[in-house]
């Protein structure tokens, strides 16, 4: 994985609530066997008409919501399935990280051990980046921050681990095969 | 010592490593079920790192999700339709063979929704931890076991060291109290919680479900609730073991033996909530007052009396938005709607005791016309079980589709859909847009409910079907 530090990209804006990873990628595209190419069909029903083509009043389908890298969404981004499908499809589109005030459980480890960043905001922040799509934003993962185009920067939470690793470029993976003779020594004692 | 709640004792007998402010506890992993659709890329994974699976022999496999449920596709009389689930099967054969996976497959007569069997065959057992890449794994949870979903690169976590990376969640109890009414399952029971906590009333948060209406509840209702815990944002959700808990247990495949179930039992009678012990938030649910539940939009949280009218909510723009996928106006009565499609199945309610509570209503009865009625058992055993019984022929007679075990119009990947537009009951867990299909309007309710649709074509009152 790619270390990440810092990054500036538009806005595009879903401003539904409970956006669960069935929008995000359908289940009939689940039958896959890789993690690749997935991006095309992020959001398939939303985007697409029965036909295939896009469908012209879905935000994403915009003029300007071409290049936008962080999304942002209604409360409870991410909910139900734990497919991880759901943040290989959004990094597949273009996407670097998600905001919302709220970010379902599963979605967001799913998210963290790909580099998607799952970025946590106050109902203010919120409010105002829904109201403004299209704006640029600033991620800092170091001093784990976002800043508004006026400047303000806006702190959000982010596991410890999980940032190192990102800030980094390790994977998770590393450090449990390194606690081998721990687990080895567990699996003596709890037989 | 201080006291512990169930899900606290469960957590500490599993930490290889505690929790520290820069890394998250190791988390000793007992039992992996895996399937075919989120285990392949970790399977690439351990591939890409020359690693091999550390616990084989903790490790269960079937095939459930992509996989067909016409008898002729499952037990190849002719080609799996779905061609790209056909290339997943066969996949999984090869990943559970290359690395020494027990793999309960297409012939198995123990092959099932990975929710259903391991509970069925004793793998499932109080105090361990389970995981699978499937978030309804909080099923298991039901035993006393800490059960939890996880993504495809946890999966490859555990296969490579049997161990997860977890930051420790709060703890939110549920105490249901009362007796349920005639014709109120597990089912409306889960339903209304989620109706009352919302959909991410639970999230970070792992429930324990309590008190006397869980306590009265059989293993098969028990599970019904711990299910839908993600549906309401939990990962996890738990049950204390007891008499009932061990009853279900004893003779079954891996389940202890012997001088070993003793032993297992004497440990197994210490997982309950030391009295004193504190949640981080308690919710109480009367259950007494609870009636047959129904979704009407687009979330599990989306939900009200079978009775009830569908809110109104004018000034809401996304609520407007659910109700229109749905063709649904605020204001109306569910009670009498048409519907075309009646799904009994899935890791919620695809047991023998939710076939029975079916049965009771469609017995002597038939499938309304116009009403397509699929009825997909949880597990082979349960439908050999189901036949057995009569059940299967009740189905069949009444003009119902009745299939072979899997995830089936649950998740709509395996050529098991409804149509745009159509409505379906289900008694599944989800009814988010385009969960059973493209444009499918879904209205998650018990089997009692379902069956009630399917007989009279219209959305109905169980009850009624109940009294005669």
């Amino acid at each position: 994985m790619q270390p990440i530090s810092t990054f500036s990209a538009r806005t595009a804006v879903l401003p539904y609530t409970n956006i669960d990873t069935d929008q995000i990628i359908p289940a009939r595209f689940l039958t896959t066997t890789t993690k690749e190419g997935l991006g095309r069909q992020a959001f398939a029903d939303w985007r697409y008409d029965a036909n295939g083509a896009p469908k012209p009043d879905f935000a994403l389908n915009q003029p300007e919501a071409a290049g936008c890298a962080i999304l942002v969404a209604g409360r409870n981004f991410g909910c139900g399935s734990s497919r991880e499908h759901a943040p290989w499809a959004l990094l597949d589109y273009g996407f670097r990280a998600v905001v919302s005030t709220e970010i379902a459980d599963i979605f967001r480890n799913n998210s963290l051990k790909n580099g998607l960043l799952p970025i946590v905001v106050d109902e203010q922040t919120h409010a105002w980046l829904l109201q403004h799509p299209g704006v640029s934003l600033k991620v800092d993962l170091q001093a784990s921050t976002l800043t508004l185009p006026d400047g303000t920067a806006v702190r959000f939470p982010i596991e410890a681990f999980a940032r190192h690793c990102l800030l980094n470029g390790v994977d998770e993976l590393g450090f449990l095969l390194q606690q081998a003779d721990a687990i080895a020594r567990y699996e003596q004692t709890h037989s | 010592m201080k006291p512990k709640t169930l899900f606290e004792k469960v957590w500490e007998q599993h930490e290889v490593a505690r929790e520290t402010a820069d890394t998250p506890a190791v988390l000793y992993i007992d039992l992996h079920l895996i399937h075919e659709v989120t285990s392949p890329q970790a399977f690439a994974q351990l591939r890409s790192q020359s690693l091999s699976v550390r616990r084989p022999d903790r490790t269960l496999a079937t095939l459930d999700h992509s996989t067909p449920t016409d008898p002729a596709e499952v037990f190849g009389r002719v080609p799996i339709k779905v061609e790209s689930a056909a290339r997943q099967v066969k996949e999984m054969e090869k990943n559970c063979r290359e690395f020494g996976v027990e793999l309960l497959g297409l012939g198995s007569e123990q092959r099932g929704i990975v929710h259903v069997i391991g509970p069925e065959l004793g793998a499932t057992q109080p105090g361990k931890t389970i995981v699978c890449g499937d978030s309804h794994t909080a099923t298991h949870g039901a035993f006393g076991a800490l059960a939890f979903g996880i993504g495809t690169t946890e999966v490859g976590h555990v296969l490579a060291t049997q161990c997860l990376l977890q930051r420790r969640p709060q703890t939110l109890a549920i105490e249901v109290s009362g007796r349920l009414r005639d014709a109120v399952t597990a089912k409306d029971v889960i339903l209304a919680i989620i109706g009352k906590i919302g959909v991410s009333g639970g999230t970070g948060q792992i429930i324990e479900y309590r008190g006397t209406a869980i306590e009265a509840m059989s293993m098969d209702e028990r599970m019904t609730i711990c299910n839908m815990s993600i549906e309401a944002g939990a990962r996890a959700g738990m049950i204390a073991p007891d008499e009932t808990t061990f009853a279900y247990l004893k003779g079954r495949r891996f389940a202890p033996q012997g001088d070993a179930w003793d032993r297992a039992l004497e440990r197994w009678r210490k997982l309950r909530t030391d009295s004193g012990a504190s949640y981080d938030r308690v919710v109480e649910i009367d259950a007494s007052k609870l009636e047959p539940m129904i979704t009407y939009g687009t979330n599990p949280g989306m939900v009200v009396p079978i009775t009830a009218t569908v809110p109104d909510y004018p000034s809401d723009a996304i609520h407007a938005k659910s109700l229109a996928y749905m063709g649904l106006q605020g204001g109306e009565s569910l009670l009498g709607k048409p519907v075309q499609v009646v799904f009994v199945g899935s890791c919620t309610n695809a047991r023998l005791s939710d076939l029975e509570l079916a049965a009771r209503v469609m017995r002597g009865r038939k499938v309304a016309s116009g009403v397509r009625m699929l009825v997909v058992p949880g597990s082979q055993q349960i439908k050999r079980e189901a036949e057995a019984r009569g059940l299967a022929q009740v189905f069949t007679d009444a003009g119902a589709e009745w299939r072979e075990s899997g995830c089936s119009m649950c998740i709509g990947m395996n050529g098991d859909v409804v149509a745009k537009g159509q409505y379906a009951v289900s008694t599944s867990n989800r009814n988010f847009e385009g969960r059973q299909g493209s444009g499918a309007r879904t209205l998650l309710a018990s089997p009692l409910t379902a069956a009630a649709a399917a007989v009279a074509g219209r959305i109905s009152d169980p009850r009624e079907f109940l009294r005669s």
